[in-house]
């Protein structure tokens, strides 16, 4: 049964190359964050609030204190430090303070020897809450008393909205915004709230170093933001908190917030020993942030010929309790709402509230997915109303490298819609299946709902694009290490230290085709990520880091060889390496300031073949053909896995996923009720790549997880429009929407 | 309680909380944190294991139901040091990206093969229903069960 | 930090007994003993409720080492099942010519994984109104056999299961097994979720056509009920199908969407049948 072992290629920049953490991947021996131990190690569970919005009244912890194999219960009295925290504005508490403003909010921690231990003494914590009314619509969030009084997000630069609960407000205006065509269509699109369900629950070790300070053992996406959040609130200097990267689960964006690293350090600091937190999945539903849910109102003005006029849109994002990344998502959904299209005229008003929803802040395509769903759903109804083909429509307005968009930046690098657009068109489907088939090749799957009754087929497209890099004015940079030495036999070895987080993305191995390429040696490791070895790599995260590992490795392996050949010694450096400067929005007009409020784009096409069974309203896709522009694939094959697994995740959206709630407490928090697309609803993903190389990137490289994710929703609720005639104006789409009920 | 069983081929004894899982048991009592606790009621297969030869879900098997019973995990398919063939062929397509999913894939595409040597493009994607996958789309774990199919 | 090995189980941890009898007789002594023990068999459901958190049974009778539940056979004409059937047993032939709408619904549940381990007599001990294998065992006209140290009794499935998730047991019974008719015309099953593998029924439907027409849906009530027809009225058979249903809107879906799902499977179960 066992395979010879194979000749593993390496590989550098360009070349298919091997994961270098495949190996303990396939053997079960890579050690997720969830995996670990230490001696003496106590079990951490968090109490979380049962209630989306409440005033607490009391807590009492003595009962739980007595419970056996306790060895701390610590509320927000325990915190050392600053009391609250936040990815970008401190608004939200280490634990609930005077009042818990959303279903699952943490309030108090439990340390025991076994987790059942813990488990039963969270029980006994006493919390007395009184019940507050909660802010559950968000297009009512302006009138109610605000949730947040001192107004955190204020004062930062953006649009001065005096209205309660506001977390950011954008207008963008551009040309003449009432500029009129011969023809105008509209809709109102809703975007329900979709959680990254990665696979790895929450979890993390954090171990005392009998100093005063703590080393975490954490799955996330950006160590040193979290070393960063989490010392002020343990009031430590940064320094004394070591976040080092245990091997992640999936992160999708769910995990640039922070989950149990404060958390876990209290207890560990409290009790002088390790502490391990393992989020069950339904504790995991709970405890991230999620994809904002949306109500995008949308009118596109056109000329008879189809050249896009004006277009009009009101975005209402919905970011729960505390703003996260919030303010960043209202941004991208407004920058994106027009789609890659040349739109000389246009409004846009983008808006996000807090409510006692669900908190939500980064998912891969972060604003854009939103907006995508709500401008193609458009555009195919432009196409519709002037009686021109979809395809031919998006050809006419399709935006390209010189142009502008609405919020008045040129497009100064490379983006090829015209490009995606045509060679997407051109991909061919698979002719129709004929029947009988086995009901796996149907609608409804192994439901067995239909031999072929009531079943349609139907074509959809879509085109959308998004931003690379964190935008408007953030200093954002990745430091890389590199310790170069001659071995014994006169042969070039390098360790290369690079803090981007490897959750599945593969940027490990771009560090090292980096690493090889420039230093022309195959004799390349990469030191376990950590904070106390090299600065920030800043966030794996809106698909920048390869781009910005590949910049900085490709910095220090340059200067470093350099020094090296120079001196003729042993050399170790560390360089920062930062993508062009960006600059705010205008707040009053949402015009750019400077030369860019975003460093580059990436844009992909996608054609998608679905079956309907318009009967049932179940749907079954068939096939995905996509063409992305990637400036240059590293790592082809890793290139085509995240195409691969960013339309999974769209086509999820698409079709079934959903956080729902009522009355702002979650009512699917389990992976029965949240359901997210198994091997029999991924259709195979005919994908090409456009590779036209980013002038200011290293090696020409733009990101490419996000895109497909950001289309794929669109386009596959474009085929399922083909297939049903309806206008199915809401994901994900429900049997009740195809139906008609 | 006290618990004996097979293990990846050796008998082991151990103590075990009554009302625990076999995969917390494997994960945290046996050292074989291999099978992953992804969500803990049989909806996600990352947990999966053969027990007596059986495919199943670790989290949904009472750790004292193993008592006297085989069971072989994901650490316990190579063998002599050398990967599996579906080890190998999901390292080589690309089968693998965050990996949580991987060794439940493993196993369940071992089970797969050892049943149907040369499965059709239904019977791959039915049997491998039971596990999710969130960062590959599939495509690759499918390219993977094709190509240890071939070896 | 490289895995290790957790120190034996603090002894403060609440008690939890598990009982392995390996005979039926020994479990039916277990079970007169300590009737608050919850009976385990695939763990499919049990395991959830014990892995969530949501109840710590104090005992746990583990039938898995009871070789009588195992198996089918024929009998008399009829087909008894073990209540230690998995659906991936129901799924293999012979099993699967005689019953096919079991098989299919079997086709249905979960995962291979869970087809595995999950069982016919824990699909009825549960008593869900989502429960994949009772409609196909309404429409088989099956019979339940309870068995305790007091004899043993027979009850018709649609008397056996009294309200959702409750069901007709005595706390010292244990479930043998069920009769069922093996079908002579044709019979199917069809469930309804959100995806295309992997889904709790949002509603289903098993139908055969032996004679007389027989339906039974779940998820559409508080309980999976059965509803007879002749094939000369089958006509009006979908909208008594619907009419019957008594769904609830939940997470899964709408009341509404469900009564006329059912209407759409009874329509398509009777061509698949009658034709």
């Amino acid at each position: 049964m066992s395979a010879p072992a194979r000749e593993v290629v390496l590989g550098r920049i360009g070349e298919v190359s091997r994961r270098s953490d495949a190996v303990p991947k396939v053997t079960g021996e890579f050690a997720y964050s969830s995996d670990l131990h230490a001696a003496g190690m106590l079990w951490g569970h968090t109490v979380r609030s049962p209630q989306a919005h409440a005033r607490i009244v009391g807590i009492d912890t003595s009962r739980a204190l007595t419970m056996p194999g306790v060895h701390a219960v610590l509320t927000h009295d325990d915190v050392p430090g600053e009391k609250l925290y936040g990815l970008e504005f401190r608004d939200q508490p280490v634990l609930a303070i005077d009042r818990v403003r959303y279903f699952g909010e943490p309030v108090a921690l439990v340390a025991a020897e076994h987790p059942e231990q813990a488990r039963r003494a969270a029980e006994q914590v006493r919390v007395e809450y009184e019940l507050l009314e909660p802010i559950v619509d968000p297009e009512r969030a302006t009138e109610q008393a605000p949730l947040h009084p001192d107004r955190p997000t204020m004062g930062r630069g953006y649009r001065d909205d005096e209205r309660p609960n506001v977390v950011r407000s954008l207008v963008i205006r551009h040309g003449d915004p009432d500029a009129r065509g011969d023809v105008s269509v509209s809709g109102v699109y809703d975007v329900g709230i979709q959680d990254q369900a990665f696979l790895g629950p929450e979890s993390g070790l954090a171990v005392p170093d009998g100093e005063g300070g703590v080393d975490v053992y954490v799955a996330t996406q950006w160590l040193h933001v979290d070393r960063d959040q989490g010392a002020p609130c343990l009031g430590v200097a940064p320094g004394q908190v070591r976040i080092r990267l245990a091997g992640v689960g999936g992160a999708f964006g769910g995990r640039e917030d922070l989950s149990m690293q404060i958390h876990g350090s209290m207890l560990a600091l409290h009790t002088n020993r390790p502490v391990k937190i393992v989020y069950s999945r339904e504790e995991s539903f709970v405890g991230h942030i999620h994809r904002h849910p949306a109500r995008i109102l949308s009118e596109h003005r056109a000329t008879r010929e189809g050249r896009l006029v004006c277009v009009r849109v009101r975005v209402l994002l919905d970011g729960g309790a505390y703003a996260s990344s919030s303010t960043a998502v209202t941004s991208n959904a407004a920058s994106f709402a027009c789609g890659p299209y040349k739109v000389d005229n246009a409004l846009v008003e983008s808006l996000c509230v807090y409510t006692n929803n669900p908190p939500c802040g980064a998912m891969r395509g972060f604003g854009a997915v939103q907006s995508c769903f709500a401008h193609e759903a458009q555009m195919d109804k432009l196409a519709a109303a002037l009686d021109i083909d979809p395809v031919e429509l998006r050809l006419l307005n399709a935006l390209e490298s010189g142009d502008v968009m609405p919020t008045g930046q040129v497009i100064a690098g490379k983006l090829p819609v015209a490009e995606v657009i045509r060679r997407c068109a051109a991909l061919t489907p698979p002719e129709p299946e004929e029947l009988p088939r086995d009901p796996l090749r149907l609608p409804g799957g192994s439901g067995n709902t239909t031999r072929g009754e009531g079943v349609r087929r139907g074509v959809g497209f879509a085109v959308g694009f998004k931003n690379i890099g964190y935008s408007e004015g953030f200093d954002d940079y990745t430091a890389a290490r590199v310790r170069l030495h001659r071995t014994a036999d006169g042969e070039l070895s390098a360790e290369v230290h690079c803090a981007a987080a490897e959750v599945g993305q593969g940027v490990a191995n771009v560090i090292l085709q980096t690493a090889r390429t420039e230093l022309e040696t195959e004799d390349v490791v990469l030191a376990a990520a950590t904070t106390s070895a090299v600065g920030s790599a800043g966030s794996a995260s809106a698909s920048r880091m390869t781009w910005m590992a590949a910049g900085a490795v490709q910095l220090a392996c340059r200067d470093a060889l350099a020094e090296h050949r120079r001196t003729g010694s042993d050399v170790d450096l560390e360089r920062t390496y930062r993508h062009p400067r960006t600059t705010p929005l205008d707040p009053e007009t949402g015009q750019v300031t400077g030369e860019r409020a975003h460093v580059a784009y990436a844009c992909a096409a996608m054609r998608v073949v679905a079956e309907v069974d318009v009967e049932l309203g179940l749907t079954r896709v068939v096939w995905i053909g996509t063409v992305q522009d990637v400036g240059r694939a590293v790592n082809p094959s890793a290139v085509e896995g995240q195409i691969e697994g960013g339309t999974a995740q769209g086509l999820g959206l698409a079709l079934m996923e959903e956080i729902q709630t009522r009355d702002g407490l979650i009512t699917n928090a389990s992976f029965t009720d949240y359901l997210i697309p198994t091997t029999l609803d991924m259709p195979p993903v005919a994908s090409e790549l456009v590779e036209d190389a980013e002038p200011d990137a290293p090696y020409g490289v733009k990101g490419v997880g996000e895109p497909p994710t950001v289309v794929s929703t669109a386009a596959v609720v474009s085929a399922l429009r083909a297939a049903t005639g309806r206008e199915l104006a809401r994901v994900p789409v429900r049997p009740d929407d195809i139906v008609g009920l | 309680m006290n618990i004996e069983l097979r293990v990846n081929g050796e008998p082991r004894e151990l103590e075990v909380w009554e009302g625990e899982s076999l995969l917390f048991a494997l994960r945290e009592r046996l050292g074989l944190p291999g099978s992953k606790n992804a969500c803990e009621q049989g909806e996600c297969g990352s947990c999966s294991v053969m027990l007596d030869g059986k495919l199943v879900c670790s989290c949904l098997v009472l750790a004292a139901q193993a008592q006297g019973h085989d069971v072989v995990t994901v650490e316990g398919l190579a063998e002599d040091g050398n990967l599996h063939r579906v080890q190998e062929a999901f390292a080589e397509t690309g089968a693998v990206q965050c990996g949580f999913c991987t060794p439940g894939f493993v196993v369940a595409t071992a089970d797969l093969l050892a049943r149907n040597a040369d499965p059709s493009e239904d019977e791959l994607r039915e049997a491998l229903s039971g596990n999710l996958c969130r960062c590959t789309g599939y495509a690759k774990i499918f390219d993977a069960v094709r190509l240890a199919a071939s070896r | 930090m490289r895995p290790s090995i957790l120190s034996r189980p603090p002894s403060t941890l609440r008690a939890v007994d598990v009982l392995s009898p390996r005979s039926l007789e020994a479990a039916l002594l277990l079970k007169a003993e300590r009737p608050d023990a919850v009976p385990i068999q695939g763990g499919t459901d049990v395991m959830v409720e014990l892995n969530f958190d949501r109840g710590r049974p104090p005992t746990l009778l583990n039938l898995n080492e009871v070789e009588e539940l195992r198996g089918w056979s024929r009998e008399n004409g009829t087909v008894w099942l073990g209540a230690g059937l998995t659906y991936t047993e129901a799924m293999e032939p012979p099993l699967s010519e005689l019953l096919p709408a079991l098989a299919e619904a079997s086709r249905t549940v979960g995962g291979p994984q869970i087809r595995n381990r999950g069982t016919i007599g824990g699909n009825l001990g549960t008593a869900s109104p989502a429960g994949d294998a009772i409609p196909p065992l309404l429409v088989g006209d099956a019979q339940v056999k309870l068995v305790s140290l007091r004899g043993e009794r027979v009850v018709p499935l649609h008397e056996f299961i009294v309200g959702p998730k409750r069901n007709a047991m005595s706390d010292d019974e244990l479930i043998a097994g069920v009769h069922v008719k093996p079908v002579s015309g044709r019979e199917t099953f069809m469930k309804i979720g959100p995806r295309n593998a992997m889904v709790i029924s949002v509603v289903s439907l098993a139908l055969r056509v032996d004679g007389d027409v027989h339906a039974a849906f779940g998820s559409a009530g508080p309980v999976p009920t059965l509803v007879r027809a002749s094939t000369d009225d089958v006509h009006t058979l979908p909208e008594r199908v619907a009419d019957a249903a008594s769904p609830i809107d939940d997470v899964r879906g709408t009341a509404e969407y469900r009564r006329h799902a059912l209407r759409v499977l009874t329509k398509r179960a009777l061509e698949r049948c009658l034709a």
